[in-house]
């Protein structure tokens, strides 16, 4: 029988392998065979229902297909897959007559510089990267590090201990791009406060971005030591690091959207201090906006603080009562705007 | 050479045929409780696989499965479970690409260097696994799931730009820099279809060299021998312990081998986006192959088909996850089915047995009573 129980094992580690590598079901709508106009997002790994990036480009689809009556398209990515696959799913998406194409994320870089030329009359847009241009592509780039430096400037204003916390959900690139601004924004106002610095997983494990539970222990962790301000920039994950701050009755600052305003955050908003919005709805809305009235945009389109792409949100009433963090917040922001304060966008 | 069994071959396609209808079965009893139509999803992957460019990626696909479910069939031959192929091939894929990227040599030999230094990061990290199994009875389940890990940080390390990576120009992405053209793979373009991957057709042959080794060479022998019974294989000489680090070996440089033909065909570099999760795919393989060259080939072709072709249930309001789910059913459909197709194999058997004796018997009284 010890073959059988060998197999068995087999059986049930890979079946639950594959199980857990399975993102959950979203549906989606459909296809596009008609002749109005139409546009199309190819989401990030996460798909839509990840409350953070790729539901923002959603949120600005949904707002194009309201508003300018267009017909959107939206297509998740597989678990792992390669660039070959993202490069079909946008020449299919192109080849169905949808324009703009836009593809949320980095990872669909290598696929657009591919797929791009072969659709002259269709506009590409590709989400925080810049590495591959063209006059049909249009690369839509924020400046998270300025809000961030917004957000450290809150957290030392805020800060008892003299002790904040950083959450990172994944150490890439653009996630410390938030720790960059963040770190400089607390020196800059309080050099006496400590940064404790977390990233919860290295790529190509994206887990970081997905599960609470690790940004729970994550900002327990940094409770524990004396901090009192949280900052996470850990998309779905980093709404446990906001409970696990909230029920210590501490700061937690949110990311990418209006945390405070979010449904499912809705116990802990009276300890959302404030949170560092990156308006990637807006971008893809104003994009699909440019193709429909005939001036399709192409190249760099930078969102930074001067144009209130990124910025600090103010919905608590706790926050709004703290006039003299505001002010220092509002100050910060105009010397950044002004380019007085030169911003980093690496640790 | 022993004759050719039909009741054998019969048996040996009964079971994954059967789980296999037993999978389909389960996704329409799912799609049912969803509410859904059971069978429009099939047609709508059928269909869609008539598309040029869908095939291609298909065969790409597999190719890249084929390899990493040999990777873990030489393991399963040998009585081992290599969980750690996902490990071993990212691991491989990615000093295969920092050294092909830092150096410029002609044509084949570019090539060949990438691929020999895949194929070595893949059997040192499989081999770590195979040393503390033959020296402290570690068992490899364990530690190469524990390998996977270490190297997924191990990887997240050295891709830092503080280290090997680079961060292209205005790119959020990491990468290992890219690999000068002559040390591409040449593909085979297919037109509009797009290109498949000269390493595919490598892939296949590799599956050719399995065959060869296993069932036609001493070594192999051994290998299948130490697989069925160590102690049996000890007895008959056979060092047990040389052949599990051996085993481990091998299965780790064809797992490093897995990589390449997305390497060498069409990134020509490690980046945050690599594909992943291809050696715990490559697992389901070769139990629902049987760990036959054959076998793997068709499941590979069929999991890179439900990959692939389900991209399109998206668009028409189904979730393509439905190709999720009737993979994983199709695991757990295989294990039963096998077993159930043995015993019935088994008694079988047993009943054949059973009537010769008796015939014999009867014969015997026969002689006996005249």
């Amino acid at each position: 029988m010890r073959r059988v129980t060998r197999i068995a094992t087999v059986a049930i580690a890979s079946t639950a392998l594959a199980f857990s590598a399975t993102a959950c079901g979203k549906t989606s709508d459909s296809g596009s065979d008609s002749k109005e106009a139409s546009a199309a997002i190819a989401y990030d790994i996460g798909g839509r229902g990840d409350q953070s990036f790729n539901d923002a480009a959603y949120a600005g689809l949904e707002k194009a297909e309201k508003d300018l009556d267009i017909k959107g398209n939206d297509q998740e990515p597989s678990e792992g897959e390669s660039d070959a696959d993202k490069v079909q799913r946008l020449t299919e998406l192109a080849r169905s007559g949808n324009n703009p194409v836009i593809g949320v994320g980095f990872a669909y870089a290598p696929a657009i510089k591919k797929v791009a030329p072969k659709f002259p009359k269709t506009t590409f847009g590709i989400i925080d990267d810049t590495s591959v241009t063209g006059k049909n592509i249009a690369n839509l780039v924020f400046n998270e590090e300025q809000g961030s430096y917004l957000a450290g400037v809150a957290a030392a204003k805020a800060t008892k201990t003299n002790k904040v916390g950083f959450i990172g959900g994944v150490e890439v690139p653009l996630i410390k791009k938030f720790e960059a601004g963040f770190a400089q924004g607390v020196k800059d106002t309080n050099p006496q406060v400590q940064v404790l610095k977390q990233y919860l997983t290295q790529p190509p494990n994206f887990d970081g971005f997905a599960k609470p539970d690790l940004g729970k222990a994550a900002a327990e962790g940094q409770l524990d030591k004396g901090a009192d301000v949280v900052y996470h920039a850990a998309g779905l994950a980093g709404s446990g690091a906001i409970e696990a701050a909230a029920s210590q009755g501490k700061w937690a600052v949110g990311v990418d959207s209006d945390q405070y305003k979010q449904p499912g955050l809705a116990k802990y908003k009276d300890k959302i201090l404030t949170s560092v919005t990156k308006d990637v709805s807006d971008s893809v809305y104003n994009l699909i906006k440019s193709v429909k009235d005939g001036k399709p945009q192409s190249g760099e389109v930078r969102y930074g603080l001067a144009e209130d792409g990124v910025g600090l949100s103010d919905s608590n009433p706790a926050y709004q009562k703290m006039t003299d963090l505001i002010a220092a917040v509002d100050k910060a922001k105009a010397d950044v705007v002004a380019g007085k304060i030169k911003v980093r966008t690496a640790p | 050479m022993k004759k050719f069994d039909k009741d054998r071959l019969i048996l040996g396609l009964a079971g994954p045929a059967l789980a296999l209808v037993v999978a389909i079965a389960l996704t329409s009893v799912v799609l049912l409780a969803s509410g859904r139509d059971p069978i429009e999803p099939y047609t709508l992957m059928i269909e869609n696989a008539a598309y040029a460019d869908i095939q291609v990626l298909i065969l790409n696909q597999a190719g890249t499965y084929y390899l990493a479910a040999l990777a873990v069939a030489v393991g399963f031959r040998m009585n081992l479970f290599n969980i750690g192929v996902d490990g071993q091939y990212r691991l491989a894929a990615m000093m295969a690409a920092l050294v092909g990227a830092s150096v410029d040599l002609p044509g084949p030999l570019h090539i060949a260097l990438i691929v020999i230094v895949a194929m070595l990061t893949g059997a040192f990290w499989a081999g770590i696994a195979g040393i503390l199994r033959t020296i402290r009875g570690v068992s490899e389940v364990v530690s190469t799931i524990m390998l996977n890990a270490i190297a997924t940080s191990l990887i997240a390390w050295l891709i830092l730009p503080d280290n090997f990576g680079v961060q292209p120009e205005g790119s959020n992405d990491l990468t290992t820099g890219e690999i000068a053209e002559s040390g591409w793979f040449p593909s085979v373009s297919m037109g509009d279809g797009g290109e498949i991957y000269g390493f595919t057709f490598v892939a296949f042959a590799l599956g050719i060299v399995y065959w060869f080794v296993l069932n036609r060479t001493r070594f192999g022998f051994d290998l299948r021998a130490t697989g069925a019974s160590q102690t049996a294989a000890a007895a008959s000489g056979v060092d047990a312990k040389k052949m599990i680090l051996t085993a481990m070996l091998i299965s780790g440089g064809v797992a490093g081998l897995a990589g390449m033909p997305t390497l060498l065909g069409d990134t020509h570099t490690y980046s945050l986006s690599f594909p992943t999760g291809i050696g715990f795919t490559g697992i389901t393989i070769a139990l629902l192959g049987r760990n036959n060259p054959v076998g793997i080939l068709f499941s590979a072709l069929l999991i890179a088909f439900l990959d692939k072709a389900s991209a399109v249930l998206d668009q028409y309001g189904y979730e393509k996850e439905i190709a999720t789910i009737m993979q994983g059913l199709i695991v757990i459909a295989v294990v039963v089915s096998y077993e159930l197709v043995r015993r019935y194999g088994l008694r079988r058997q047993q009943q054949k047995v059973g009537e010769e004796l008796a015939a014999a018997a009867r014969k015997n009284r026969e002689e006996v009573a005249a």
